[in-house]
């Protein structure tokens, strides 16, 4: 089944009985050439890939609860490429083009909307550092531009630019990011990937990993035992429980960030905004609420909600930002687990287990780095070396000293 | 969330750096720092964490009170807080 004009006319006009499910309700398979685990974007992006560049289709998606349902369904769904490190830019930037061609590649509505996203700078020496990220984002062929404080007024009259602490002075702007429809992506490239062979297999829980020699064999599952020579893990936060199974040890500490959202209003944050002198960024969503969010909770945590401190740290920093927003009624919060790593950079590599490989340590970042983290993993599984966008996605590189810290703030996790 | 300060008693989340887990530094004799072993053993004591869902030491700073470093004692699944100890009296 394929969206068209043809298709939304035939439907429209027989009572909308024509669709049907996007994807089986498949039964796991003795036997899998390749097995993911994971149901999030990331794994889903990276069973599509597998099936549709790499010609690997007898694969399985092991996801515990239903697809979609971990931090592909809890993030506030912005998409950008604006990093500083040589390391993190063409790798974002991949990700950017295949969010710009998605839709038509697994022709599914995601919703992807480059709005822009605008990062505030409120003093001299914070402008000098994101001319910096501008020029570094440049020479890698991004779009970036330095706007003055009457272009971000233009934008945003509403912010508080004459705020006695945290004046705005411009910001630091990426036309081409935006957001997308979360839940979209999840269900474009699940059924994309169903339609090429692959089993999503839902509420099955990986309780243990089969290892024979040194050689990963398969997965013990809440429904059965599953055999594959390969398995990859894309499970985010739970990423140092899932390696834990096979004796590994990560740099990875799990935490909980929050995301809040407003009551519906009319139309009035056009793309996406960011506060420069604390961690606060805001969003409106196509139902008219404003989504936002901040800082990580503290303390480590897989309880997936939040703490009230963290919320008031996110509000005074909004309030300090955009006044009105103290006008409106927060409707809802939730909580989704961070797969904290050490350097605030992810991990797509082998592991000391062979046929074992590992997607983690996304942060906060995981959801706009969604078709790259599949297309590279992917990569990975079926040739078995990495993607030349994410080389320096390296497990090793810790330990080796090459870490990329955009922050620079070291081996810290909760201030990534 | 209230922490109870061995010292100052019950007080706000918000007067406490979190750290993250509670580890020990390798113990490594000066003249072997550079051998192998020690590398690998200083590279995990830095950058690999257990990260269990369940009960973790970790170690709190209580700046904007005692400002004594603390072991605290939690629940990682639900947050609930077991045991607070002054740092000094864990160590030998």
């Amino acid at each position: 089944m394929t969206f068209s004009a043809f298709a939304l006319l035939k439907n429209a006009i027989s009572g909308q009985t024509g669709w049907r499910p996007h994807w089986r309700k498949a039964e796991p398979k003795p036997h899998y050439d390749v097995i993911v685990i994971g149901g999030g974007g990331h794994g889903l992006a990276t069973a599509y890939y597998l099936a549709k560049h790499y010609g690997v289709s007898n694969v399985a998606v092991l996801e515990k609860g239903w697809i979609g349902s971990g931090n592909a369904g809890r993030n506030t769904t912005i998409i950008r490429s604006n990093y500083l490190l040589s390391g993190n830019i063409p790798f974002y930037e991949l990700s950017m083009k295949l969010w710009e061609g998605l839709e038509q590649d697994f022709n599914f509505n995601a919703m992807v909307s480059q709005r822009g996203v605008l990062n505030l700078y409120h003093s001299d020496a914070q402008r000098d550092a994101y001319v910096r990220r501008g020029n570094a984002m440049r020479l890698h062929g991004v779009d970036a531009e330095l706007l003055s404080r009457d272009e971000v007024r233009r934008m945003a009259p509403y912010l508080d630019f004459d705020n006695a602490r945290f004046p705005i002075q411009g910001g630091l702007l990426q036309r081409r990011g935006g957001t997308a429809r979360h839940d979209a992506v999840v269900w474009g490239y699940a059924r994309g990937a169903d339609a090429r062979g692959v089993d999503i297999i839902e509420n099955c829980e990986v309780l243990g990993l089969r290892i024979e020699g040194g050689q990963v064999a398969g997965v013990e599952t809440t429904r059965g035992v599953i055999g594959a020579k390969k398995v990859g893990m894309a499970v985010a936060g739970n990423a140092s429980r899932v390696a834990a199974m096979a004796g590994l040890t990560l740099p990875i500490e799990s935490y909980v960030l929050q995301a809040f959202v407003t009551e519906g209003i009319k139309p009035l944050v056009d793309g996406v905004i960011t506060f420069g002198a604390g961690h606060f960024y805001i969003s409106q969503s196509d139902k008219g609420g404003l989504v936002f969010g901040g800082d990580l909770d503290p303390f480590p945590s897989y309880a997936q909600r939040g703490s009230l401190a963290t919320f008031t740290d996110v509000a005074e920093c909004g309030m300090a930002m955009m006044p009105m927003l103290g006008r409106l009624k927060i409707l809802r919060s939730w909580g989704g687990i961070m797969d904290m790593s050490m350097d605030g950079s992810p991990i797509i590599d082998r592991t000391p287990v062979d046929g074992l490989f590992l997607n983690a340590g996304w942060c906060y970042g995981g959801f706009k780095a969604t078709p790259a983290s599949g297309l590279t993993f992917a990569h990975l599984l079926a040739t078995g070396d990495l993607h030349p966008a994410a080389m320096a996605y390296r497990l090793d590189r810790f330990a080796s000293g090459t870490v990329i810290d955009e922050k620079g703030v070291g081996a810290t996790p909760n201030l990534h | 969330m209230r922490i109870t300060c061995p010292h100052c008693g019950p007080r706000d989340l918000i007067e406490f750096t979190v750290l993250g887990e509670a580890r020990t530094r390798p113990a490594v004799a000066v003249e072997d720092l550079d051998s192998p072993a020690a590398v690998d053993a200083f590279a995990a004591y830095v950058y690999d964490r257990a990260n269990p869902a369940g009960i973790h030491r970790e170690h709190w700073f209580h700046g904007f009170g005692c400002q004594t470093w603390l072991v605290v004692t939690r629940d990682t699944l639900n947050h609930a807080v077991l045991a607070v100890a002054d740092v000094r009296e864990e160590r030998p």
